[in-house]
């Protein structure tokens, strides 16, 4: 199949980016939307121009490097998919196809396609984890977790972080990202202990590089893991809940 | 070169304990006046970085990723092993121990696998603390399954992601150390050399690929979690930027390389549809407790599979191997279906493939179990082929996978280079010849939170005092040589891009030093392999600059040091004139088609040393010594 791409060209964080318009011609709708790009950037190269950057490492939709805008929407228009598990066989010959980086103030581009998401690390930071050092932990089974809370913990761990939940927000807010990771710690017992100063400290470090939660739920609509925004309201209930509970003061970095 | 492995004293179940009564300490108050670099930040990079940073030392932790979360532990699907015997059928740590050294057909160290199998069980505890969201029963326990190789279910699993949340709790454990400041993270810095000062590992060079900055950091001692090396092939399960430079570079400033022909192929991987092709991907090992394997029994049948009768089926794994049928171990596994492809019963358009079907497992469980065991495996299949595996078997072909070879080191995980340190797939030791499913994920944790940590205080108690700064001429001398082979890449202005250079390569492995080789063969790889590395020198054309974000750079050296683990990978294999596990030489099988080792002549490790660019390298053997275990042929029948 044959299409027409516009791709944004950005030689780094300073310099000025702009649209540029490729041919990609005689592509296999076996092929993935990455693999597409590695046949346009090889042809590049055979010109002696410079291929275009996008980021990517696993291509099983994992590990949550790849992402782009495609036609307006994170991750492309199949849903619940990451860039690298989307396949040509969902697009039409002969298609212009629109293709930009993560649109948000908090994902400065580092070169074409590439985006600096260091901020989600921050949240992390912040909070998502357990505190418990190795040698530390009891027995395994000492603690008996029900499978449908063990479950409902997994449907918000499978996070990527790729990042695509703030790229489509129109807020550019990172709400579902911090959700995921507040709740998937939080609904199981051992996260207990450290919950409520948790959200308090990830919401805040959020809310410092992020924009605001105004409930578009366009977040959801792109998630390549489907992560639902009820974790959204989960999380808030914490937040409010924390203001009646004793918490310490978060650790600075 | 001196080998010494450094096994612990005393009966096999009290080796490491005696170890950890024996090792020298580092006074807690002491800890913080040392440096460690720790590179790469998979599950034994992250989990080790992390730990090291809890006791209290000062860690530098470098990934090229934009997040410490990306490595490529993050896509292993199917489990983890632990000797916790909650099934009540039979297992033990001794089991464990047994099954991975017959499972390794015999070419790993007692003395490692045992701890291994002891540490199992603390993995398990320490991630359910963490967080990991491992399956549970109705009741609130863990849940286990069965993985290949082995007769007792002792697989841990978080539905077909288990790597992932492994490596987040692993991730998660790191990023609290970074806010706590032990541990200062460097994302998006490639390590392109090794500085060793007086005989020891002090430091690194790194790239920064934003910047394209080359800079020098110093060290009390380094630790390498780098992965493996099976991009060697180009097309394998491994992800597009694991490469070999960290361990390759270790190398050639003295660190051995042992077994580097060790390499696994997995059985069940989404074959090859086209030219374009970047990856393959896995289909996790856990689907063979209920799919079943099969080709036509006719050569050439192309019928639909729902047209071929159950007579006309061979379920060739079943048939062969009938006590673990579809779950014998992975080497033995592909090579039975790369014999029936051979054979011409293969199937899919290129007829290298054979069906994984589910029809009676959906028959006799009902899709919803199915569904609820595999149903992120089964979407990913359909995202990829656009077939539905619920209505038609799903089609399989083995691909590069793993490699058990890797830097040599002793039973405290250094390498012969003092102060250097290899864990995780990066080092050989703990997986022989073939590895068995959902033992990497254990090993990589194994040796980041419980041995390292404990063992590398025995080296630092000797280096008190004994700083190095970047101001010494080692620092500046592999500076400059970095700094060179990077122009001597851009500058080459060649006509092919690295993408077809390594295409090339990743062919000449895979045909010559795969699932089948032979002396002839492998002598032609060699002589290929020196060709076309010559032309790569002279013909790549590296697009971009030094001084901006540049990919084509990134690969273009990681491809430079495949080609050269390449031939040391062709020397390994033809100097082993025997087959075990993943290394198959046809000249050495049994009348049945089975590998065929020989133990009176290769019971050994072989352990390179990098002698100088143009010159051979020297075969160091560690002979392995088997006080527990009695050495027998691998039977699966």
């Amino acid at each position: 199949m044959n299409l027409t791409l516009h791709v944004w060209r950005q030689n780094s964080r300073e310099s000025e980016g702009r649209l540029v318009e490729y041919k990609a011609e005689d592509i296999s709708p076996d092929a993935s939307f990455l693999e597409m790009l590695d046949v346009v950037n090889e042809r590049l190269i055979a010109k002696g121009e410079e291929p275009i950057h996008f980021e990517h490492d696993c291509r099983e939709g994992i590990c949550g490097s790849c992402g782009m805008m495609i036609n307006g929407i994170a991750h492309g228009p199949l849903g619940g998919t990451a860039t690298c598990q989307l396949h040509m066989r969902h697009f039409n010959d002969g298609d212009t196809v629109f293709i930009e980086p993560w649109r948000a103030r908090a994902f400065p581009v580092i070169k074409d396609l590439i985006v600096d998401r260091s901020a989600l690390d921050k949240i992390i930071q912040a909070g998502g984890f357990i505190s418990v050092n190795t040698g530390s932990a009891v027995e395994a089974n000492t603690l008996p977790i029900p499978k449908p809370v063990q479950e409902m913990a997994m449907d918000a761990a499978e996070c990527i972080q790729c990042g695509a939940c703030v790229a489509q927000c129109p807020n550019g807010a990172a709400q579902l990202f911090t959700a995921a990771k507040v709740s998937h710690l939080g609904l199981l017992p051992q996260g207990q202990p450290e919950r409520y100063e948790r959200v308090v400290h990830m919401v805040e470090t959020m809310e410092s590089f992020f924009g605001s939660c105004t409930l578009f739920r366009e977040c959801e609509g792109v998630c390549p893991k489907e992560i639902s925004t009820k974790f959204i309201e989960r999380m808030n209930k914490d937040y409010l809940a924390s203001k009646f509970k004793p918490t310490k003061e978060p650790v600075t970095t | 070169m001196q080998l010494d492995s450094k096994i612990p004293p005393g009966p096999l179940a009290e080796k490491w304990s005696y170890a950890k009564s024996h090792y020298k300490l580092v006074n807690p108050a002491n800890k913080r006046k040392y440096d460690i670099i720790v590179v790469g930040a998979g599950l034994a990079g992250a989990s080790a970085a992390a730990t090291l940073g809890e006791l209290g030392y000062n860690v530098k932790c470098f990934v090229y990723h934009d997040s410490p979360r990306r490595a490529h532990s993050i896509a292993a699907q199917g489990g983890i092993n632990a000797a916790k015997n909650y099934r009540n059928d039979g297992d033990s740590v001794y089991r464990l121990f047994y099954d991975t050294i017959k499972g390794g057909d015999y070419r790993a160290r007692e003395g490692n696998v045992h701890r291994l199998a002891e540490l199992s069980v603390n993995i398990i505890d320490q991630a359910v603390a963490q967080g990991v969201p491992f399956a549970r029963e109705y009741g609130g326990a863990l849940e286990n399954r069965s993985f290949g190789g082995v007769q007792v279910s002792r697989t841990f699993f978080a539905r077909g992601q288990t790597g992932q949340q492994l490596l987040l709790g692993a991730f998660q454990a790191l990023e609290r150390q970074i806010a706590l400041g032990t541990v200062k993270q460097y994302n998006r810095h490639e390590m392109l050399d090794l500085v060793v000062v007086d005989g020891h590992a002090k430091g690194i060079i790194v790239r920064n690929l934003v910047t394209g900055k080359i800079e020098a950091h110093a060290a009390d001692a380094v630790v390498l979690g780098t992965g493996g090396y099976v991009n060697v092939f180009y097309l394998s399960t491994n992800a597009k930027a694991s490469n070999a430079t960290a361990i390759w570079r270790a190398h050639k400033r003295g660190a051995a390389f042992a077994n580097p022909c060790y390499t696994q192929i997995h059985p069940t991987c989404i074959p090859q549809s086209g030219d374009y092709q970047s990856k393959l991907t896995l289909m996790s090992e856990s689907l063979r407790n209920d799919g079943r394997i099969w080709v036509p029994k006719q050569q050439g049948d192309t019928r639909k599979p729902s047209a071929i009768s159950e007579g006309e089926r061979d379920y060739y794994l079943e048939r062969k191997y009938p006590s673990f049928g579809n779950l014998a171990p992975r080497d033995i596994a592909s090579r039975a279906a790369k014999e029936v492809c051979d054979e011409g019963r293969g199937i899919g358009s290129s007829g290298r493939g054979v069906f994984l079907d589910f029809a009676d497992a959906i028959k006799r469980l009902g899709r919803k179990t199915i569904e609820e065991r595999y149903g992120n495996l089964f979407e990913m299949y359909h995202d990829i082929t656009a077939e539905d595996p619920y209505e038609q078997p799903m089609r399989i072909y083995p691909a590069p996978h793993y490699s058990m070879g890797g830097l040599w080191v002793d039973y405290n995980l250094m390498s012969n280079v003092p102060g250097l340190y290899v864990i995780g797939e990066a080092n050989f030791s703990d997986h022989g010849a073939n590895r068995l499913g959902a033992s990497a994920l254990m090993q990589g944790l194994a040796d980041g939170y419980f041995v390292l940590p404990v063992t590398i205080g025995d080296y630092l108690a000797g280096q008190f005092g004994k700083k190095v700064s970047v101001d010494r001429p080692e620092f500046a001398e592999a500076l400059s040589g970095t700094q060179d082979r990077v122009k001597r890449l851009l500058d080459a202005k060649g006509t092919r891009s690295v993408d077809s250079f390594h295409k090339e390569l990743g062919s000449i492995m895979w045909d010559k030093c795969g699932m089948a080789r032979s002396a002839d063969g492998l002598k032609s790889a060699l002589l290929q392999i020196r060709a076309l590395r010559d032309q790569y020198w002279k013909d790549v054309r590296v697009t971009g600059n030094g001084e901006e974000p540049n990919q084509a750079l990134e690969k273009a050296g990681r491809v430079a040091d495949f080609f050269e683990l390449a031939e040391l990978m062709c020397i390994d294999a033809l100097q082993r004139e025997e087959s075990a596990g993943g290394h198959f030489r046809v000249e050495y099988q049994t009348p049945d088609g089975e590998a065929q080792r020989n133990d009176d002549e290769f019971l050994y490790v072989s352990a390179w040393e990098y002698k100088g660019e143009g010159n051979e390298p020297v075969l160091h053997k560690e002979p392995l010594v088997y006080e527990e275990v009695k050495l027998a042929t691998r039977s699966y029948k």
